[in-house]
C-alpha cells in the first residue's frame, strides 16, 4: 500500500464515518461565519427546531459589508439599512447560541481569514471551514481549510460535520529562490496562470520545495488563499519550524505539556515519502517575475514585461471568445504591454494581502515618496490588530505621509459589498484575489498584483515593475 | 423530483462564468432568500440604468421561460455564495449543462436539487450550436436514463454522480440524515479530543483569552 499524503492524513484523522465510495462525514474543528453567508443557515435550523451542537467551535465576524471609514472602532456604524440588518442578525444569532463574535465595533474586528490565524484559532492538523471560498488560506499552517455553501453552514452548525467528497491529490513543487521584488502573490498568480482557472479543480494542492520552505507563514497564507483561483478544493503546506514559530507567537493558549503534545502531533503532518499524487507540477522560482493580471479571470495574467495575448492565436472557439470578452471589458488590445498602463485607483488589503508583512512591503516602497497626482490610493488593513501593529511600527505613518488613505479593517473593495466601490471605467491596481467582471464595481477594471507592485503603481500612476522602484 | 427536464435552453458560451457575475454583490445583502430572481446575471441582463439589454440571450423572446442553461467550462467558479444557485432556481432554471463546474457551486447545486450535467467539451460545443438556433432551442434531459436530447434528435449520454442523483431524486434532508449519526460524532469527538485536547472549543477559549486580556 502506498504512503499517505498530508491531505489523506488530515481527512483520515477527521473521518467520523465513511458514507460511500466518494464521501466521508468529516469532523470540523473550527467553523467560521460571516454576516452574509450564514443568515439562512441559522433560520434553517430554527425552522426545524434544531440546535447548534458545538457553539465553542464556532466563530463569527462582520467583515464583508462593513464600511472602512477611518473612525474609531467604537464609532463604526453601518449606514446601509440592509447591511446593518445583516450585522444585527449575526449578533442576535451569536448571542442566542453563545458563539464567539467579532462585532462591528470590536477593536479586534477584521477579515475572517486574517483574524482566525492571528489569534491562534487555526492550528496545524485542524479542519477549518467557512462559508467563504478563501478558506483555503489555512493550509499555510498545515490545517485543512476550504469554502462551503450556506446549506453546509447549516449542516455544520447542527452536526459539527460535513458530508464531504474526498478530493484528488496534486503536488506543486517550487524549486529555487524567488528573485528580488518577487513575492508569494507573484508566485500564486503565476501558478494560477500556468495551470489555469480550473487547473486544480477537484484537487487538494500540496505546495513544497525550496521556495516554499523559504516563505514566511503570512506569505504562505497569501499563496494558499489564492490557490482556490485555480479551482483547488484545498491548499496545503506541511508544518515546519516556520509554522511552529508562527503558532507559538499567535496561540499563547498552548503551553507546557499541551504544547509539547501538540508539537509531537504536528511532526507527523507531512506526506509520506512514497505517497502518490494524482498530478504533479514543478516550477522554477528563479524564472518568475512580478505578475499582473490583464483580464477578468485570475489566470489571465502576464509577467510585468509581458503583453496582452492575441485571441486570434487561440485555436479553441470558447477560449477565444473568453479572451475577446475579457479584453473588451478591461479595455485593452492584443499586444498591449501591461507595464505603463495608467491607473486611477490603488487598493491594498484583503484576506490575500491585508496582513502586517503586506503593509510593510507597501510602506517600504512608498516611504518618503508621494502617490501620483490623480490617483486615489487606499490601505484597508486586514484586522484591528494589523492596523494597531502598523501604527505602532510606523508603517501606517509612512503610508499616510505618501498619500494613502488609512482605513478601518474589512473585506472592502475586494468584493465591494460595502461603499468602497470602483466607478465605471476606473482602473485599479489591487492586491485582492479576483479580477472578475464587476467584482470591484460595475464596469470597474481590476489588475491583481502584489502589495509592493500596487505601491509602486500608486507612486507612478501606472503599472510599473517594482524592481525599478525599490530603494 | 421530475425525472425529465424539458424546455427552452439558453446558450451562455462563456468560460469561467463566476458566481460574482451569476449573482452580483448588491443582491447579497439579505437575511432570507428573496429577490434573487432579479439579481441573476444582472450586469449581463440589465444596463447601468436597469433597462434590459436586448442583445442578451435571456432577454430575447425566443428564450423566454428558459429552463436550461448551456455554458462553457468551470461554470460557477469563484465565490461560495449559494445565492447563485438560489437565484438560478428562482429564475426558473432547472438544469445547467457545461463541461465542468466550480467545486463549491457544484455542492451548493446538489444540496438544492439544481441539476448539473457535465458533458464533454465537444458535446457542449455541439449543443451550444444547436440551442443558438432560436427555432430549435428546446432540450430534454432524461435524468433517469442519463441522456440529453436536442430538438434535431442529437443526443449525448451523461453519468450523474451517485450522491447528486440521490439528492436530486429524493431531495434528502441532509442535516436530518447526519443527525441520525450524532452518536458516531460524539464517539469520534471523545477520541479526537483525547489526542488533540487543544482543539476542543478552540473558538470560545481564544475569545475568552482575548476578552480577559482586554480586561487587564
Amino acid at each position: 500500500m502506498p504512503g499517505m499524503t498530508l491531505y489523506d492524513k488530515l481527512v483520515a484523522s477527521h473521518e467520523v464515518a465513511r458514507i460511500d465510495d466518494e464521501h466521508v462525514l468529516l469532523y470540523v474543528d473550527l467553523h467560521i461565519m460571516n454576516e452574509y453567508t450564514s443568515p439562512q443557515a441559522f433560520s434553517g435550523l430554527a425552522a426545524r427546531g434544531r440546535a447548534v451542537l458545538r457553539p465553542g467551535q464556532q466563530m463569527a465576524v462582520v467583515d464583508h459589508v462593513i464600511p472602512t471609514h477611518p473612525v474609531a472602532p467604537a464609532l463604526r456604524v453601518i449606514a446601509d439599512e440592509a447591511s446593518s440588518r445583516q450585522a444585527g442578525n449575526l449578533k442576535r444569532n451569536c448571542d442566542a447560541q453563545q458563539i464567539a463574535l467579532f462585532d462591528t465595533t470590536d477593536p479586534l474586528q477584521g477579515i475572517e481569514h486574517v483574524i482566525a490565524p492571528e489569534h491562534g484559532m487555526v492550528l496545524p492538523g485542524m479542519v477549518v471551514l467557512c462559508g467563504d471560498s478563501h478558506t483555503t488560506t489555512y493550509g499555510a499552517l498545515g490545517a485543512l481549510g476550504f469554502g462551503i455553501g450556506t446549506s453546509e453552514v447549516e449542516h455544520i452548525l447542527a452536526t459539527q460535520t460535513l458530508v464531504y467528497r474526498v478530493a484528488r491529490n496534486m503536488r506543486i513543487r517550487i524549486d529555487g529562490t524567488l528573485g528580488r521584488g518577487v513575492t508569494a502573490k507573484d508566485l500564486v498568480i503565476c501558478v494560477v496562470h500556468r495551470i489555469g482557472a480550473q487547473g486544480a479543480r477537484g484537487h487538494a494542492v500540496e505546495f513544497c520545495g525550496e521556495a516554499i520552505d523559504a516563505l514566511s507563514a503570512e506569505a504562505r497564507m497569501t499563496l494558499c488563499n489564492m490557490t482556490v483561483e485555480a479551482g483547488a478544493r484545498a491548499a496545503l503546506i506541511a508544518p515546519d519550524a516556520t509554522t511552529g514559530a508562527y503558532v507559538a507567537a499567535h496561540a499563547p493558549q498552548l503551553r507546557g505539556d499541551i504544547l509539547a503534545q501538540a508539537r509531537a502531533s504536528w511532526a507527523g503532518l507531512r506526506s509520506d515519502a512514497d505517497a502518490v499524487f494524482d498530478v504533479e507540477h514543478v516550477l522554477d522560482a528563479a524564472t518568475i517575475a512580478p505578475f499582473v493580471t490583464w483580464g477578468t479571470s485570475p489566470d489571465q495574467a502576464v509577467p510585468i514585461d509581458g503583453v496582452v495575448p492575441d485571441p486570434q492565436a487561440e485555436p479553441d472557439a470558447l477560449a477565444r471568445l473568453a479572451l475577446e470578452k475579457a479584453m473588451d471589458y478591461i479595455g485593452l488590445t492584443p499586444g498591449a504591454p501591461i507595464a505603463g498602463l495608467p491607473i486611477d485607483r490603488v487598493f491594498i488589503g484583503s484576506c490575500t494581502n491585508g496582513r502586517i508583512e503586506d503593509l510593510r512591503a507597501a510602506a517600504s516602497v512608498v516611504r518618503g515618496r508621494k502617490v501620483a497626482a490623480g490617483v486615489r490610493a487606499m490601505v484597508v488593513p486586514g484586522s484591528g490588530a494589523v492596523r494597531a501593529q502598523a501604527e505602532a511600527e510606523g508603517v501606517a505613518a509612512q503610508l499616510i505621509e505618501a498619500g494613502f488613505e488609512w482605513r478601518q479593517p474589512g473585506c472592502s473593495m475586494c468584493l465591494a459589498m460595502n461603499d468602497d466601490v470602483l466607478s465605471p471605467g476606473e482602473r485599479c491596481a489591487s492586491t485582492t484575489n479576483r479580477n472578475f467582471e464587476g467584482r470591484q464595481g460595475r464596469a470597474g477594471r481590476t489588475h491583481l498584483m502584489s502589495p509592493a507592485m500596487a505601491a509602486a503603481a500608486a507612486l507612478a500612476g501606472r503599472i510599473v515593475d517594482v524592481r525599478e522602484w525599490e530603494k | 423530483m421530475n425525472p425529465m427536464i424539458e424546455g427552452v435552453a439558453a446558450p451562455l458560451p462563456f468560460s469561467n462564468l463566476d458566481t460574482d457575475q451569476i449573482m452580483p454583490k448588491q443582491f447579497l445583502r439579505i437575511i432570507d432568500k428573496s429577490g434573487l430572481e432579479r439579481g441573476l446575471l444582472y450586469d449581463l441582463r440589465f444596463d447601468a440604468d436597469g433597462a434590459p439589454r436586448p442583445g442578451f440571450v435571456l432577454n430575447q423572446p425566443a428564450y423566454a421561460g428558459a429552463r436550461i442553461l448551456v455554458a462553457g467550462p468551470n461554470f460557477g467558479c469563484g465565490s461560495s455564495r449559494e445565492h447563485a444557485v438560489w437565484g438560478l432556481q428562482q429564475f426558473g432554471i432547472r438544469a445547467v449543462i457545461a463541461p465542468s463546474f466550480g467545486e463549491i457551486f457544484y455542492f451548493n447545486a446538489v444540496n438544492n436539487g439544481l441539476l448539473l450535467v457535465s458533458l464533454a467539451p465537444a458535446e457542449v460545443d455541439a449543443l451550444l450550436a444547436r440551442v443558438s438556433d432560436t427555432a430549435a432551442n428546446r432540450v430534454s434531459i432524461d435524468v433517469a436514463a442519463g441522456r440529453v436530447s436536442a430538438a434535431d434528435g442529437w443526443t449525448a449520454g451523461f453519468t450523474l454522480p451517485e450522491r447528486h442523483r440521490r439528492m436530486y431524486a429524493q431531495g434528502l434532508d441532509m442535516v436530518g440524515a447526519s443527525l441520525q449519526r450524532l452518536d458516531e460524532v460524539q464517539r469520534f469527538e471523545a477520541g479526537h479530543w483525547a489526542r488533540h485536547p487543544w482543539m476542543k472549543d478552540v473558538a470560545r477559549r481564544v475569545r475568552d483569552r482575548l476578552d480577559a486580556g482586554r480586561a487587564d
